[in-house]
């Protein structure tokens, strides 16, 4: 039975966002009797309605909505109003995310610590530890269904994986295989297995990975506790005379305004919006923006070390077919500063279409180099580099100072330069790609530059001081205690792992710490 | 390990189709030449890109993304769809249009002679070069890029299979029958 809550209840938590942070969130509070209204601003699309069609899909749940960039990233110049690919649709990213799913280590929650002053970076270490994460990791991968644990078995590895293992075989590498994946190798929590379909970033056809849309908000909706309103895009937080939220103004489709009160409200729109959010809801008491006394609301952007490498090979790869991160090597994820970088990386296999693989192979190339790779398609091995990068208090997103939405309000600008780190990371980390698969024969190899960014972090950081950042290490406002931030935006570093079982984990250990809150009616 | 066939199957319909188109593509695959003196019946079929146009933007979509396997056919359905937006969109029209006129005029001015009839594809490309920063070469390259990559037949030619749920992924077609790498 699927709950209906009044518009003036106010002793509903309001979770704004839907996907790994939001979703999660939203199911485990429902689980405990804690009664959630989740507005999510895109539509609710079914696994029946994904298409294994990069473009159609990429129009059908991306986030379109008009952004801009600056800085020196090149994402900035091919993609200007595009700096990130991520989604606008009931389950959020976890609809097109890859299924990767890796613990932070241990000194990645410390790296202030580990790394120490590093020049024109703003590093911190997080106010949670790996031994604190544990536990919830554990549940995050129970949650998921994460291959190489519980018990369950790792997926098979397909040709893009073969090449990849073969080249770090021949380099010495020791730890390579088909990765923690959230893709249920055999039929779990009443979905099947995966029928190396492909098409993973265009919505999973057979329900095999996980993800929001068809885990966490069916079961917390079953509850009768949790009502998700898609098409619901927030515009504002906000307060009572106290500086306690009180209430969010969202349009629905129609573009009618709506007021839902609240008891509590979780931002999780992802690392743009959530800040652009509280930057939105600035008031007479708050402002610089809802929770922003610390001025961190929207700096320390990060968008993980990234790249590619492909290898062209003699004999066909068909790396399209199949899982299309199920294949990773870690051992350069170390920390190991001899290599010239703190921090580390991951070497992740990857495959793109035809049409994607035109469009970022190489922005903006043109001509018979560019050409004769796309020849080659089929006789191409693919890798994704994805690093720590430097949290920088001016890599940030900002108001627009003069464009506005359709609801009237500042669209995101999002400003980012490389630290020198990243791009020595880089460096190294298409130095080792391109030996991979040289190692095995590649007639030709090609450095492809940071796609937008999937992985959107940072922008409103948890610390152990207010003064440092946004949230604490529940990520509850410092200024604010019945606002929280539950996506990957309360990241206070981004670590070299793709951050989805990171998300997942807080938004568990999240919801324990509301729900005994909310019974010792601290808020 | 299975592999793709991506011969050219002719049926008499897309033989019809696209066989006076082919002649100028084996000009181009042999020399770089691209000999059209009658008017393509497919230029006339465009509404908002003027004929002469037409003819100097296909050679130009052919050096912007050469593919010698590919006949014309495919540049000029991707050119077809620019068009299609040209027809709906005044400034856009104009600016094939006339962008066409200036690539003709860049040419004459680097090699005396309208673009498409510059012989050697080296030559072409240095005009392009000259002419990289407008604004009319970045629509053209940005839209083509999507527009002849977006075509399954295109696809097919370049050994990608497209959609794969509808026959059941690739578990049972090949998603690890690679058989080169020993040990893999």
């Amino acid at each position: 039975m699927v709950a209906k809550f009044a518009m003036d209840d106010d002793s509903v938590v309001v979770v704004i966002g839907s996907g790994a942070g939001g979703g999660t969130l939203a199911n485990e509070l429902a689980q405990k009797g804690v009664k959630v209204v989740c507005l999510e601003a895109g539509g609710r699309h079914e696994i029946q309605d994904f298409v294994n069609d990069e473009w159609k899909s990429f129009s059908q749940i991306s986030w379109l909505d008009k952004r801009t960039t600056s800085g020196s990233w090149r994402v900035a110049k091919d993609f200007p109003n595009l700096p990130a690919w991520i989604v606008k649709a009931v389950g959020g990213s976890t609809v097109h995310w890859a299924g990767a799913s890796l613990r932070f280590q241990e000194h990645e929650f410390k790296t202030r610590t580990t790394y120490g002053a590093v020049e024109g970076a703003n590093l911190l270490d997080w106010p949670v530890t790996l031994a604190e994460m544990e536990p919830y990791y554990d549940k995050a991968e129970f949650k998921m269904g994460t291959t190489g644990t519980n018990g369950i078995p790792r997926l098979p590895g397909n040709n893009n994986y073969k090449v990849l293992a073969a080249g770090a075989k021949k380099l010495g590498y020791a730890e390579f295989h088909t990765g923690n994946m959230s893709i249920n190798s055999k039929p779990r929590d009443g979905r099947g297995a995966c029928q190396q379909i492909g098409f993973c970033f265009q919505g999973c056809k057979s329900g095999a990975k996980w993800s929001t849309l068809y885990t966490e908000i069916p079961k917390g909706e079953a509850t009768g506790n949790l009502e998700v309103r898609p098409n619901s895009q927030v515009l504002k937080i906000e307060h009572d005379a106290k500086g306690k939220v009180n209430a969010v103004l969202y349009a629905d489709a129609t573009g009618a305004m709506h007021r839902q009160k609240a008891r509590i409200v979780a931002v999780a729109g992802n690392s743009i919006e959530s800040p652009r959010l509280l930057l939105n809801s600035a008031s007479t008491m708050f402002p610089d923006g809802l929770a922003n006394s610390s001025g961190q609301v929207g700096r320390n952007y990060m968008r993980h070390m990234t790249g590619s490498v492909y290898g062209l090979f003699d004999r066909p790869v068909h790396m399209y077919r199949g899982t299309t991160m199920a294949g990773i090597i870690r051992d350069e994820s170390r920390f190991d500063p001899r290599r010239g970088f703190v921090g580390g990386y991951e070497m992740e296999t990857l495959s793109l279409g035809v049409p994607f693989m035109a469009a970022f192979l190489d922005p903006g190339a043109w001509g018979r180099d560019f050409s004769s790779a796309l020849d080659a398609y089929d006789h191409i091995a693919g890798m994704w580099l994805v690093g720590e990068d430097m949290p920088r208090e001016t890599n940030r997103v900002t108001l627009h100072a003069t464009e506005k939405d359709k609801f009237g309000l500042p669209i995101p600008n999002v400003n980012f330069d490389d630290h020198p780190n990243d791009i020595a990371m880089r460096t190294h980390a298409y130095g080792r790609g391109s030996a991979v698969y040289d190692a095995v024969g590649a007639v030709r190899t090609i450095h492809t530059p940071p796609y937008p960014s999937t992985h959107n972090l940072g922008t409103n950081r948890m610390s152990a001081n207010a003064r440092d950042g946004v949230v604490n290490k529940w990520g509850q406002a410092h200024d604010v205690k019945n606002l929280f931030v539950s996506d990957g935006s309360q990241f206070t570093s981004g670590a070299s792992e793709n951050p989805t079982l990171t998300i997942v984990a807080l938004a568990i250990r999240q919801a324990d710490y509301i729900a005994d809150q909310m019974s010792k009616r601290e808020i | 390990m299975r592999v793709l066939d991506k011969r050219t199957r002719f049926n008499r319909r897309n033989f019809l189709k696209t066989s006076a188109a082919s002649v100028a593509a084996a000009g181009a695959v042999s020399g770089g030449m691209v000999s059209m003196t009658a008017m393509p019946a497919w230029a006339e079929g465009l509404t908002a890109i003027k004929p002469d146009a037409a003819k100097t933007l296909l050679v130009m979509v052919r050096d912007l993304y050469p593919h010698d396997r590919l006949g014309d056919a495919y540049y000029e359905k991707a050119l077809a769809s620019m068009d299609q937006e040209a027809a709906k969109d005044v400034t856009l029209a104009g600016q094939l249009n006339e962008g066409a006129v200036a690539l003709d005029a860049a040419a004459r001015k680097l090699r005396n002679t309208p673009y498409a009839a510059i012989k050697a594809e080296e030559d072409r490309v240095a005009v392009l070069k000259s002419i990289e920063t407008t604004p009319f070469f970045r629509k053209v390259r940005g839209d083509m890029v999507v527009a002849l990559y977006n075509q399954p037949e295109v696809w097919a030619k370049l050994g990608y299979e497209g959609a794969s749920a509808e026959y059941g992924g690739y578990i049972h077609r090949g998603f690890d029958d690679l058989d080169w790498i020993k040990d893999a």
